[in-house]
């Protein structure tokens, strides 16, 4: 049972890697703007073509 | 049939310009749609429709921007080949916005990267300086239909990084909290099994590490704030908590050392993350409002200099007394000075309050902050900026003064009295327990110091007034922060602002007295007012709604501060003041505008500023609880309508300077009223500042408003009433929920005393009454809103 130090140890080495990791994060920005990282990913990078034309509303 | 919409700004319009299959409202909207039609960015409108701004016409020169020291000032970042810089864009409203302003480098190769932030509504552009300048950025930016906001204010280089230390502290105890809870599970079950009494210690020692941090770092600012509350002889809700943690730690630390318990740690961690938890959700930020505005937002970077007769680029802040500047149609006035040459029209209806333009002749004296709104002028400085009349206004005492210092929460108004009860429980406690048993004296003490730090009475009010903040801030009513809405249920007197508040700022309404107009003189009328540039003639041009083609005007002469005359089709027109089309004057306060043809005097237009919808509602339902004040920059021709529009005992002032307006709150004040204004423009910030709440009405919460303490969609004006009831219901809640956790505090205290609170009862009651409270207190403001608001 003596595992049980190392799995703890593990355990908590990890966990810690995490929350640095979300310290970091936080600090170099990428929470400042929570809106428009989520707009810009749908965008595509194609070249657009000459579309058939959209249906206004 | 659909109704018709322009492809590009979804404007109707009566008359559709074709091109390639689509409509436009205007040129300038197809212009927009050709440039990025051309660049292969007609992707635009497919995100969503109708996405555009209808460009108006360059309206500002940015030809400053080609000044050495305004670009250095607006520079974010610079180095040999690139420069970068954020511009603020108002118009950022929509998907196809982030899309067209991150793909800049299409439109130009020079650009290297955009990117928008939308919550700021700004946008970061890095571009080759060698290829591209600044200038020519903003005006590509310009072109379509993005134009920039550049104010003094962008100037001081700040780029302000958001605050996270109360996220670092949150999230410290957060994971403290779970993994503290993790290690002490096997013990709240009591098994007395070998292997787990063998690891008993390791775990302790490890759950004592965890809490070192909760205890130094994420619960220091309510040791301070403790602190800071005893050096005041103040008894703050800070106390008791400090207390409460010091007490936690030390006896755990005591008993895993000594080995006679596991300590309450878990409940520690517990309470120090909820705690922050409920700061953290009272913290509600509005990225896109500023509620620190001053003069600087709305003044330029930089005015035009005439250096012997050249013009040259001039930083504002560098302009001096004697200094000779140009100012053009629309431009701002930054600091005070002499006309020199041409016609001053200056509209200084930000400043006073005054609704119309002011007529200024050469040698007389022009104010900052007013706007010229009629063609080139030029002007010897007389004051430097920060001397100016305006800016003065901002050196007064006011605006370095926090409201919230003088503010006594009601989370605090209780605690001295809780924490004199406790004290007094638990010298009571050891009294008893040192007759009964003197060895659980200290046990049964520190269990009643323990039981008692208000976990739960601490977070009613942040988790009652952070729900409040949420749903306000979905109705367009935005706060500061939520000791205003504390404030509120004190508020005695409201005192409104009329120019811009109570009123529209652009549409007036306009009566038409005298004999009828036929529909042949009407166009006449309409033709002739299309030539002139008075802000009135414009007002009117809008207001006549009958299609007028463009004809030629014979003899058009403008005369200024009287009139406008032409000749169309052999009949005479002569639009102007009562003098000038030789009419008797009426009432001097009303603004007139005298129509005669062949000069028969045919009547009268009267310009009445257009109230707000649901003014008269809003008076009424105040009148009842509180005093109302109405103070108004303008002159008084309007107050016969507003005394018989509004209830009896509405005071009414009018010609009140920015400074008159402050020093009457301030006599308010020491007549013991609370007072809350309601304002809109830089004419009300001192007034806004002065008063207990500064409410600032805005017909667009993205552009512009002052300093004040809550910012409120103009549509919402009407719900002021509801506003200040859903205040005090407010307090009531807060004080419901202080009443819930009192009895949790009875319940534990009766462990506590008895001497059997053990860390399971702790962990078990510390979570339940905190969590208990705060579902207790959202449900209830939740219903309250939609009870008000909807």
């Amino acid at each position: 049972m003596g595992v049980i130090y190392v799995l703890i140890t593990i355990s908590i080495i990890v966990a810690v890697m995490f929350f640095i990791a979300f310290v970091i994060a936080v600090k170099r920005g990428q929470y400042d703007d929570s809106y428009t990282p989520s707009v810009r990913m749908l965008f595509d990078d194609e070249v657009v073509e000459p579309s058939p034309k959209k249906n206004k509303s | 049939m659909k109704e018709q919409h322009c492809f590009h700004c979804g404007d109707t319009s009566k008359v559709y310009i074709n091109f390639d299959k689509k409509q436009f409202c205007c040129n300038g909207c197809k212009t927009v749609y050709e440039i990025l039609n051309q660049n292969n960015l007609s992707k635009y409108y497919t995100i969503e429709s109708s996405p555009g701004k209808n460009p108006e016409k360059i309206k500002n020169n940015y030809s400053y921007l080609d000044n050495k020291s305004v670009i250095d000032s607006l520079l974010e970042f610079e180095d040999d080949s690139i420069q970068m810089v954020t511009l603020y864009i108002p118009h950022i409203h929509c998907s196809s916005c982030i899309w067209v302003l991150e793909n800049l480098n299409k439109l130009n190769v020079n650009i290297v990267t955009s990117q928008v932030n939308f919550s700021k509504k700004s946008v970061r552009i890095t571009y080759k300086k060698e290829f591209i300048t600044l200038q020519e950025v903003v005006v590509l930016l310009c072109s379509i239909g993005y134009d920039p906001y550049i104010s003094l204010d962008d100037s001081k280089k700040s780029t302000s990084k958001k605050d996270y230390s109360l996220l670092f502290k949150l999230v410290t105890a957060g994971f403290a909290f779970g993994n503290v809870m993790f290690l002490s599970f096997p013990e709240y079950f009591e098994i007395d099994e070998f292997w787990l009494n063998m690891y008993k210690p390791f775990f302790r020692q490890i759950m004592l590490i965890f809490s070192l941090p909760v205890v130094f770092y994420a619960s220091q600012d309510y040791f301070l704030a403790a602190y800071k509350g005893l050096k005041h002889k103040i008894v703050n809700i800070d106390v008791p908590i400090a207390l409460g943690i010091l007490i936690l730690f030390t006896r755990s630390v005591y008993e895993i050392i000594t080995d006679t318990g596991q300590g309450f740690l878990d409940s520690l961690c517990g309470l120090v993350f909820f705690l922050l938890l409920g700061k953290f959700f009272q913290q509600k930020t509005y990225d896109f409002l500023s509620f620190e505005r001053d003069y600087k937002s709305y003044f330029p970077i930089a005015i035009t200099k005439l250096v012997d007769g050249e013009e040259v680029a001039e930083p504002v802040h560098k302009v001096k007394k004697g200094d000779r500047l140009l100012i053009r149609n629309e431009e701002l006035l930054p600091v005070d000075a002499i006309l020199i040459k041409g016609e001053g029209y200056i509209d200084y209806s930000f400043v006073t309050g005054e609704a119309n333009p002011v007529r200024k002749k050469s040698g007389e004296l022009l104010f900052a902050g007013g706007k010229q709104t009629k063609g080139a002028i030029e002007v010897e400085v007389s004051k430097s900026m920060s001397q100016s009349y305006l800016t003065q206004l901002w050196s007064n005492d006011v605006f370095s003064i926090n409201k919230q210092e003088k503010l006594e929460t009601i989370t605090n108004a209780i605690s001295k009295y809780f924490t004199l009860i406790i004290l007094l429980i638990s010298i009571i406690t050891a009294i008893y327990w040192f007759v009964v048993d003197k060895n659980s004296v200290i046990n049964s003490v520190s269990a009643v110091l323990i039981v008692a730090c208000p976990c739960a009475l601490a977070l009613s009010a942040p988790f009652t007034l952070g729900n409040v903040l949420r749903l306000l801030g979905k109705q367009k009513m935005y706060f500061k922060n939520a000791m205003v809405v504390e404030l509120l249920p004190k508020i005695t007197t409201v005192v409104f602002d009329k120019t811009g508040t109570l009123t529209q700022r652009e549409e007036s309404d306009i009566i038409y007295k005298g004999t009828q107009l036929t529909e042949e003189e009407l166009i006449g009328v309409k033709q002739t007012l299309r030539a002139s540039n008075h802000p009135l003639s414009r007002i009117l041009y809008d207001h006549l709604k009958i299609d007028a083609e463009k004809k030629t005007l014979i003899n058009f002469k403008e005369i200024i501060g009287k009139g406008i005359q032409a000749t169309i089709n052999d009949i005479n027109y002569k639009i102007g003041s009562a003098v000038f089309v030789g009419a008797t004057a009426g009432n001097i306060n009303e603004t007139n505008v005298y129509i005669s043809i062949n000069e028969t005097v045919k009547g009268k237009y009267v310009f009445k500023n257009q109230y707000r919808k649901g003014v008269i509602s809003v008076f009424e339902k105040l009148a009842a609880n509180y005093k109302l004040v109405v103070l108004s920059g303008d002159n008084d021709g309007e107050r016969k309508y507003l005394e018989k529009m509004l209830p009896k005992q509405t005071a009414l002032k009018f010609n009140q300077k920015p400074v008159d307006k402050l020093n009457y709150i301030k006599n308010l004040q020491e007549k013991n009223e609370q007072v809350l204004m309601v304002g809109d423009g830089l004419n009300d910030s001192g007034a806004l500042a002065q008063s207990d709440v500064g409410i600032v009405i805005a017909e667009n919460v993205n552009v512009f408003s002052p300093a004040c303490d809550a910012i409120i969609d103009a549509s919402k004006l009407k719900k002021i009433p509801e506003l200040l009831a859903i205040g005090k219901q407010t307090k009531n809640i807060i004080i419901t929920s202080f009443i819930l956790s009192f009895l949790y505090n009875i319940v534990g205290l009766s462990f506590a005393v008895t001497g059997q609170l053990s860390p399971i009862i702790a962990a078990i009651l510390m979570p339940l009454s905190s969590i208990s409270v705060v579902v207790f207190v959202t449900v209830l403001s939740n219903s309250m809103i939609r009870k008000y608001l909807r």
